[in-house]
């Protein structure tokens, strides 16, 4: 056992001498190692990038709440089976609200009545058009996942007699009010005169497309008033109190809103309950898509880097055919000229793995300082994988002339020059 | 045979316990069609602290021989025992292990690691018998003591002399305390004075007990042996002491 310990450090200084004596070559080598593993590190942090976007814009639309809508949100096919549904009411909520309160032990919390529009909005010298317009009770509060960064929500009594106030995402208030704050300013929606109560905290967009900052959520009340509800477009927001619990929660919602909506046991719902999971489910093939075309890629460049540790590994076995003669005449088995020639393809790939993971640490970093919002992640885990890999990589390159090496004929080998 | 008579100038030949023992040894090699028998029967005995040299032209089966005798090859038919462990049936890890223990070799190219020291060079013998790094290193410099290099052990091959060279070779050697120590052409890259250095130095080592073969095409070298043995056509043509 002390043996192969003794042969095994006496096999690293040998590799990294010769790895400097042969400077210029080790470093060519080890390049085509370095584009595959910056190739495998770059691959992983993408995914990692996307994996943890994707939460964050899930995060934005409440990893904690269900959304009943007519329409489901992927995958309406018939669409005028969905259009026909009866549309959702204010009095639908309070009836549910009502359920959620009489079941024991409900994985409910509270369900908010919303009506969803575009619409303009106007201050004294700008206008944007197209905000995400949402009408809500006050209880949205409960339900809502953006911070404000100044001022706050409605309250009860704003709501249900209808005052115009309003609250901004923070394109918005950029938009109307640029530079300064819009809090208490009056906004001009529908012709009306509406107070900024509140402005939202930048959020980002969802998955790169809908931005969560163009929004803004004025009472119901008000909405009612001036919008009138559009029946396509209401929607309960119901949060749930446990997030773990979420199968059981939209059990429960199922069976809360047939109650709600008066439907015979048999009867096919006539509502669909939404949530961010459903997003989930569609990005996974194409994850796994982006993934399997990575590893394509990647071990393309690994497999041609692999080519050159091979070729090089071979051409130091030729080179040294006489050394391996004269290690053998001293006592050296099978054994450790395999393991020589092994760690030295070994050291080029682990030395390039190195480096491949330095590159990649600088390009993830200058992509982080040119683009803040690109979700871009390295981690310890990519680090020890790229190791892995590049040892790997060495061994199952190496092994084919390193077994050759180690069974030269001592006398040949000898006499080799 | 029976030993030579004594001569008043040289010390008597010791007869110690059997090293090697050789009989009816061939080898055949196969060189295209045609197979060459560069050994076709050859009996032999070393007994420890002899000094032999081994003598022919090329192609007298010379250098097959000292293959054989080195554990570099095995015979195509015939017996070889090496204190008497059956050599001829032996595979390549076991001849490894042979070598390792039981044979210094010394070569006419020195065959040392470029990019080690003297010290580094003297020691890689012992790496394979797994000595621990300590005694390693006491033992490998006095080695290359032994041989009159206690003030170069640092040096690379590339510092030292030609005939340097071959005494850290000779001191690799003796490392393992072998058996027998192999030299092949000892001082065929050296020129005379330094080739006749390196002779002197075996002349003491075998004055110390060590036992030597010397493989060699020249009468001069081969005069320091106390015996000499001639290959012709792969079969001895004599083996007798030299005096």
């Amino acid at each position: 056992m002390s043996r192969l310990i003794y042969e095994f450090n006496e096999s690293i200084q040998i590799a990294l001498a010769q790895i400097r004596a042969n400077k210029m070559r080790s470093a060519l080598t080890a390049l085509g190692v370095i584009i595959g593993i910056v190739a495998v590190t770059l691959m992983g942090t993408a995914i990692t990038g996307i994996d943890i976007g994707f939460d964050k814009s899930l995060s934005m639309l409440g990893d904690d709440v269900l959304y009943v809508d007519k329409w489901p949100w992927i995958g309406a096919e018939d669409w005028w089976t969905f259009a026909d549904r009866r549309p959702f009411t204010p009095e639908d909520v309070v009836n549910l609200n009502r359920v959620i309160a009489a079941t024991p032990n409900s994985q409910l919390d509270v369900a908010v009545f919303a009506d969803l529009r575009s619409s303009t909005i106007k201050s004294a010298g700008n206008s944007v058009s197209g905000v995400f317009t949402r009408g809500a009770s006050a209880a949205y509060e409960r339900i809502m996942t953006a911070d404000f960064s100044e001022g706050r929500l409605f309250n009860d009594t704003e709501d249900t007699s209808a005052r115009q106030v309003v609250v901004l995402g923070y394109d918005v208030s950029q938009a109307l009010f640029p530079g300064r704050s819009s809090l208490g300013e009056t906004v001009i929606i529908r012709g009306q005169p509406f107070q900024v109560i509140g402005v939202l905290e930048r959020q980002g967009s969802f998955l790169g497309g809908f931005s969560f900052d163009n929004q803004m959520v004025m009472p119901l009340g008000a909405y009612r008033k001036y919008f009138g509800i559009r029946d396509e477009n209401t929607e309960i927001m119901v949060k749930i109190r446990d997030k773990t619990h979420m199968d059981e929660a939209r059990e429960e919602l199922t069976g809360a809103m047939r109650r709600v909506r008066g439907q015979f046991p048999g009867e096919r719902d006539n509502f669909s309950i939404n949530g961010g999971a459903v997003f989930k489910e569609k990005l996974d093939p194409i994850k796994k898509g982006i993934a399997l075309a990575g590893l394509f890629v990647t071990g393309l460049s690994l497999f041609v880097g692999a080519i050159g540790i091979m070729n090089i590994t071979f051409v130091s076995v030729r080179e040294r055919t006489k050394e391996i003669g004269t290690r053998k005449a001293l006592g050296a088995r099978r054994r450790t000229i395999l393991l020589q020639f092994l760690i030295e393809a070994v050291s080029i790939c682990v030395v390039g793995g190195v480096v491949g993971v330095g590159i990649t640490y600088l390009l993830c970093a200058a992509v982080k300082a040119a683009m803040p919002a690109f979700p871009i992640v390295f981690s310890i885990t990519l680090v020890a994988i790229a190791m892995l890999v590049s040892v790997l990589t060495g061994i199952v390159s190496g092994f084919l002339p390193a077994m050759g090496a180690s069974r030269l004929d001592p006398v040949v080998a000898l006499r080799y020059e | 045979m029976s030993p030579p008579a004594p001569v008043e100038s040289r010390p008597v030949r010791p007869v110690g316990p059997l090293v090697i023992a050789i009989e009816g040894v061939t080898k055949l090699y196969q060189m295209g069609d045609e197979t060459i028998h560069a050994l076709r029967g050859v009996s032999l005995e070393i007994r420890r602290n002899e000094y032999l040299a081994i003598m022919g032209p090329s192609g007298s089966g010379k250098s097959t021989l000292m293959n054989m005798l080195g554990c570099l090859d095995t015979p195509t038919s015939g017996k070889y025992e090496f204190n008497g462990q059956d050599v001829a049936s032996m595979v390549d890890d076991e001849l490894a292990e042979i070598r390792n223990k039981e044979i210094g070799f010394v070569f006419q190219t020195f065959n040392l690691l470029p990019r080690s020291d003297a010290l580094r060079n003297v020691e890689l013998p012992l790496i394979y018998a797994g000595v621990p790094a300590h005694e390693r290193h006491e033992r490998a410099r006095q080695a290359l003591e032994s041989v009159g290099l206690g003030n170069r052990i640092h040096h690379r091959p590339n510092e030292l002399s030609g005939g340097q060279r071959q005494r850290v070779a000779v001191a690799r050697a003796l490392v393992n305390r072998p058996s027998i120590i192999l030299a092949d052409e000892p001082t065929g890259n050296l020129d005379s004075k330094t080739g006749v250095e390196i002779l002197a130095l075996f002349d003491d080592l075998y004055e110390l007990g060590n036992t030597l073969i010397v493989v060699t095409h020249e009468e001069a070298v081969a005069r320091h042996a106390r015996r000499i043995l001639r290959l012709h056509d792969g079969l001895i043509a004599s083996d007798g002491a030299n005096y």
